[in-house]
């Protein structure tokens, strides 16, 4: 071995040492934030838990399990979570490709449009909530209101009588500038010539778009669900301003949320939050993936 | 590319995306004009757009009722603690898998940014508990810590992504000229990867600013930052639009405008790489 090449090994072996040392604190934080939490969840979750009614009183096997699933809000708060998430990704990912489109072409003033699209983003939830809730959906004086008694029609008491779609329009407006703006990331990094070709050849605009731009947007999109999906299963703050989880707005996390603060029910809680968690793991399994290959690119 | 355009056509684009982009706009703008209204402007009838008598009268009312600042100040205190002691604690980490790779850096990386995906209503009462023991509750210590712990993942990502831009060759030249580690960081690598560093932290602070739902369930009167200040709005008080409107304005401005900032950080830092 040249002398050289040696020197280089000694200085890697120190560095990788030197390596560990470094990532230590950062793995040891992350490992007690995982565990400690984690294992007192499952723990709780075995137990008939009841703060103020007893406090601890043994273990219960899968009873909470049980009882969780087969609670008469189990399955309501699971068909609000799937529509909430559902609703807020068809309308994000649909909106943020045109949107995306529409941005990347040649306008005036560009980059201006491009911040006030993504202004929502930084709002915080607690506010946009509520801006949402008194300023445009209150039935007396908000805006929609203001907007149906021009037109002659009833205004709608928006968050008793729609709740859902209502939410689903604040949680989309809030994160339909995130979709927009990673697709057109992704739209700008298409090879513009490819497309060139296509139109040189007379392939129609729908065409182009239907089988150049959408399939090489394929990941991005991917990527904006799987991400979105994670954040939206456990949005918190836009049910607890408005609805507190009344008028069939109560998803799986404001149920479990419930259970622990309202009901003071800790192991019918905790095996909840154990069945968000899984629920959650399954998400990002797939997430995990698309993001591991692209370290390995 | 110089893709020949139609006048007319560069028009109509122009035209569209304005009137998108002021819609999707528009209710930061209601709020921010209804902030200077009058409580009676505010909910007239037909809505009134400009023509109102501009003051600042809602602001010096919520400063007063409610000590804004006292919220603001907390707000600062556990963003810009959490993400200072955030970088802190991954600067060294980021750097060692970014310079110093091993077989498992890939697993090491996958898996803090799982920890990311810990639905954080599962570990509700835990954390309660927790903060009971160690006396943390309501305090902005125990909010730095937590919000710290839950940016952390995103943190050594994109400090992982930034250092990874930075030439290997260097430091072998540096090695080579028999630097030791701590001049190796502090004259070869420090100088490059501030700019980095000075993105993630303006990235993490908007994420740990905007953060809802250990802010609203950990503190009470003493840590509360504006996330949960503008919550106490939710009841009949949230009425009073030109009110509500000044205190969601003076919480949202200081974002926005470091938003501007980091939109392109924005793709990097939550897309963890997966998206170029």
């Amino acid at each position: 071995m040249p002398p050289a090449r040696k020197v280089i090994d000694m200085a890697t072996k120190a560095s990788r040492s030197a390596a560990r040392i470094m990532m230590a604190p950062a793995v040891v934080l992350l490992l007690g934030w995982m565990l400690v939490p984690l294992t007192m969840t499952v723990w709780f979750s075995f137990r008939t838990y009841l703060p103020l009614r007893g406090g601890d009183q043994g273990f219960a096997g899968f009873q909470n399990y049980a009882r969780f699933l087969t609670s008469s809000a189990f399955w309501p708060s699971v068909y609000t979570t799937l529509l909430i998430v559902g609703g807020v990704l068809v309308i994000t990912v649909c909106l943020g490709v045109l949107l995306a489109i529409l941005l990347d072409q040649p306008i005036w003033g560009q980059g201006v449009v491009r911040i006030l699209v993504i202004a929502p983003f930084f709002v915080m939830p607690t506010v946009s909530a509520l801006v949402w809730k008194n300023m445009f959906m209150d039935p007396v004086n908000g805006l929609f209101a203001h907007l149906f008694k021009f037109f002659g029609a009833q205004p709608v008491v928006w968050l008793t009588d729609a709740a859902l779609p209502s939410i689903i329009l604040i949680v989309s407006w809030q994160w339909l500038p995130f979709a927009t703006l990673i697709l057109l990331t992704a739209i700008q990094s298409l090879d513009s010539e490819q497309l060139e070709a296509a139109e040189m050849d007379g392939a129609p605009a729908l065409k182009r778009f239907w089988f150049i731009a959408l399939p090489h947007l394929g990941r991005a999109i991917t990527v904006v669900i799987l991400i979105q999906t994670i954040f939206l299963l456990s949005i918190f703050a836009e049910i607890f301003v408005t609805t507190q989880g009344a008028f069939d707005t109560r998803t799986l996390t404001y149920l479990i949320f419930q259970r622990i603060t309202d009901s003071q029910n800790i192991g019918l809680g905790s095996a909840g939050g154990v069945y968000a968690i899984i629920l959650a793991n399954i998400v990002a399994v797939f997430l995990m993936r698309i993001v591991g290959k692209n370290l390995d690119a | 590319m110089a893709r020949a355009i139609s006048p007319q056509r560069k028009f109509l684009t122009t035209g569209a995306a304005w009137a998108v982009g002021l819609l999707i706009f528009f209710p930061i703008l209601w709020t921010i004009l209804t902030s200077f209204k009058t409580e009676a402007q505010a909910i007239a009838s037909p809505p009134i757009f400009l023509n109102f008598d501009w003051t600042l009268e809602n602001y010096a009312v919520v400063q007063e009722r409610s000590n804004y600042v006292r919220f603001l100040m907390n707000s600062i205190i556990i963003a810009g603690g959490s993400t200072l002691l955030g970088v802190i604690i991954a600067v060294p980490a980021a750097w060692s898998m970014a310079f110093v790779p091993s077989k498992r850096t890939k697993d090491i990386l996958l898996w803090m940014l799982s920890t990311k995906m810990l639905p954080a209503v599962g570990v509700l009462y835990p954390m309660y508990l927790i903060f009971i023991k160690l006396g943390l509750l309501d305090t902005r210590t125990g909010l730095v810590v937590v919000l710290m712990l839950i940016n952390l993942p995103i943190i050594i990502w994109m400090l992982y992504t930034y250092f990874k831009e930075i030439p290997g060759e260097i430091l072998e030249a540096a090695r080579m000229d028999g630097a030791n580690l701590r001049s190796e960081i502090l004259y070869v690598l420090t100088p490059m990867a501030i700019p980095g560093i000075a993105s993630t932290m303006l990235l993490n602070f908007i994420l740990a600013w905007n953060e809802a739902f250990w802010t609203l369930n950990l503190t009470a009167a003493q840590a509360a930052p504006l996330t949960a200040f503008i919550a106490s709005y939710s009841s009949p008080e949230g009425l009073f639009y030109a009110k509500l409107s000044a205190a969601s304005t003076m919480a949202i401005a200081p974002i926005l405008i470091l938003g501007w900032f980091s939109q392109k950080q924005l793709v990097r830092g939550l897309t963890f790489g997966a998206v170029k």
